[in-house]
């Protein structure tokens, strides 16, 4: 019993491990958002705290941290509090199947792809729930809205996830990004990538598709009953799924861990550095959006959504399909 | 030493049950959904117990992440009122218990008159450890060759139950002005504007 029990210590540290890094990363992001769309606006940004206002993160947890959890008097408690727990905690599972580098993974299992759909189509009930347990009227608008748009744009995710699973020809995740090498997939999938990449920002509920805590109209939408730790899983969470959404594109369309070019320069920085540079550009275009785009109306975005992106996909698909079988890449 | 296996697959089954029974017992009814969830939950563990990987994704995906969701959206918009089908429930209870009798006695002739065919034990696709072949690959195998007829026709009932879903909650409202991207951005200035001269003192 013990032997199995101290058989599984690597494993636990380095499931830590990644959760630490995770949560600095998300710490980061906050900052980097700052910084950059300040920039974009011609502003400094957070400088005070820390050197460029490094700490400034942390400032923020910190503040979070020791203000006071208000429940609402007619909140449903329990499912309340549960509700940032798996928003959380959905946002955290999800890590256990990405591959950082060959044979940097917690889990390689044979469906990774569908474990990470599985997940990122979960994250919706932690909106649900906080929306109907907070028992306020901008809350429930808030997270009935998010809820429909997060579920219209899973269908064209899963069409994406489709055309790369047949041009790849598993479900594995270290076996689609090996199957890139010498062609991501971004170059024949153009058109996939580009609504992939629309469909994460709506799937995580950013701008231009903030709809679910338009500020002007929901004061801050499902969230507006929560305070400081509750609110910092949400936070925490969204920030995290970003993070993940921009994984899932590296994995899927800009060959994971693997050079741009297979040549000596490009080949002697290891594998995790590409990684981390890839994921960086995909988040800094979720960043961009943001201090670029107005905000959609909501008929836009539904319209955008199963009119636009859902027949166009389905259509990518079938031809995908044709292409691998007329190939031969796949026996028929 | 305790076999893992055999624990989580009673870990996972007790929740299952549990949270089964709590779906028909519980008094809220968005807890009810929520339990229905974790039933959900717990079978795609049992899935994975029994090496079916795939099916257990899919139950996840398909179930939770857009059946659930669907159950749950419709509940809390409802905002059902138990005390008020309570009242009500004494005038169903005959045709209710009737209704239950007749399912119960066709689920007994069902499981007392099945006879499986002995050819069938040759097409069972449980996981086969001896073939190099992945639980996916296996089920896709099956499913596009030997039972494509079956899998289309499936395919065929559900694309008519989402027509007729559409069919029957489509209503044309009059006097909606619907925005159509195509002639707004087909638009020309001259379509549009106008430029007078004026001579000053006249108008227009």
């Amino acid at each position: 019993m013990l032997d199995a029990l101290l058989s599984l210590l690597p494993l636990v540290g380095t499931i830590i491990l990644i959760v630490v890094l995770l949560l600095l990363a998300v710490a980061y992001l906050t900052l980097v958002e700052r910084k950059v769309i300040a920039a974009m606006q011609l502003r400094v940004g957070p400088n005070v705290v820390g050197w460029f206002g490094l700490l400034q993160p942390f400032a923020d947890g910190l503040k979070l941290l020791h203000k006071e959890t208000i429940i609402p008097t007619r909140a449903n408690p329990l499912i309340f509090l549960v509700a940032p727990l798996i928003t959380f905690g959905l946002s955290l599972s999800a890590w256990a199947v990405i591959p950082f580098s060959p044979g940097w993974v917690i889990a390689n299992i044979n469906v990774g792809v569908l474990y990470l759909f599985a997940i990122s189509s979960l994250g919706v009930y932690g909106i649900i729930i906080a929306g109907w347990a907070s028992n306020s009227k901008y809350a429930f608008l808030g997270a009935l809205r998010s809820a429909a748009q997060m579920v219209s744009y899973e269908v064209s995710i899963g069409l994406v996830i489709i055309a790369v699973l047949l041009s790849a020809g598993s479900m594995n995740l270290t076996s689609i990004v090996e199957s890139q090498k010498g062609l991501w997939y971004v170059i024949p999938h153009l058109p996939m990538a580009v609504i992939f990449i629309i469909s994460a920002l709506a799937e995580t509920n950013r701008a231009p598709f903030d709809l679910p805590e338009a500020e002007a109209e929901l004061v801050s939408g499902y969230n507006v009953e929560y305070s400081s730790m509750t609110f910092a899983l949400f936070f925490l969470g969204e920030y995290a799924n970003m993070i993940l959404m921009s994984t899932m594109g590296t994995i899927l369309f800009l060959g994971g861990w693997l050079p741009p070019l297979d040549m000596a320069p490009f080949t002697l920085i290891p594998g995790v550095v590409w990684f981390f540079l890839k994921v960086s550009f995909l988040l800094f275009i979720f960043l961009w959006v943001r201090a670029t785009f107005p905000r959609y109306r909501y008929d836009q975005l539904m319209h955008l959504g199963w009119k636009v992106f859902l027949p166009f996909s389905l259509a990518w698909v079938m031809i995908t399909a044709s292409v691998v079988v007329m190939l031969g890449v796949i026996k028929a | 030493m305790i076999n893992i296996t055999a624990l989580l697959f009673y870990v996972f089954s007790g929740v299952l049950l549990t949270a089964a029974l709590m779906v028909v017992t519980s008094r809220n009814t968005v807890h009810g959904v929520l339990f229905l969830i974790v039933a959900f939950f717990n079978a795609a563990g049992l899935f994975i117990l029994a090496g079916a990987e795939f099916l257990a994704m899919i139950l996840v995906v398909v179930y939770v992440g857009a059946v659930a969701v669907l159950f749950l959206f419709v509940v809390m918009m409802l905002n059902i009122d138990l005390g008020e089908i309570r009242q009500n429930i004494r005038s169903y209870s005959l045709i209710g218990a009737f209704i239950g009798g007749v399912l119960l006695a066709e689920l007994l002739l069902m499981g007392i008159g099945w006879h499986t065919s002995p050819e069938a034990f040759d097409l069972t696709t449980a996981p086969m450890a001896g073939l190099n072949v992945s639980n996916t690959q296996a089920l896709g195998n099956l499913l596009y060759t030997h039972y494509a007829l079956a899998f289309q026709g499936a395919g065929l009932i559900l694309l008519v139950a989402m027509i007729g879903a559409i069919v029957l909650t489509l209503r044309h409202r009059e006097g909606v002005r619907r925005q159509k991207v195509g002639d707004q951005q087909a638009r020309q200035a001259k379509d549009s504007l106008r430029l007078v001269d004026i001579p000053s003192g006249s108008g227009v």
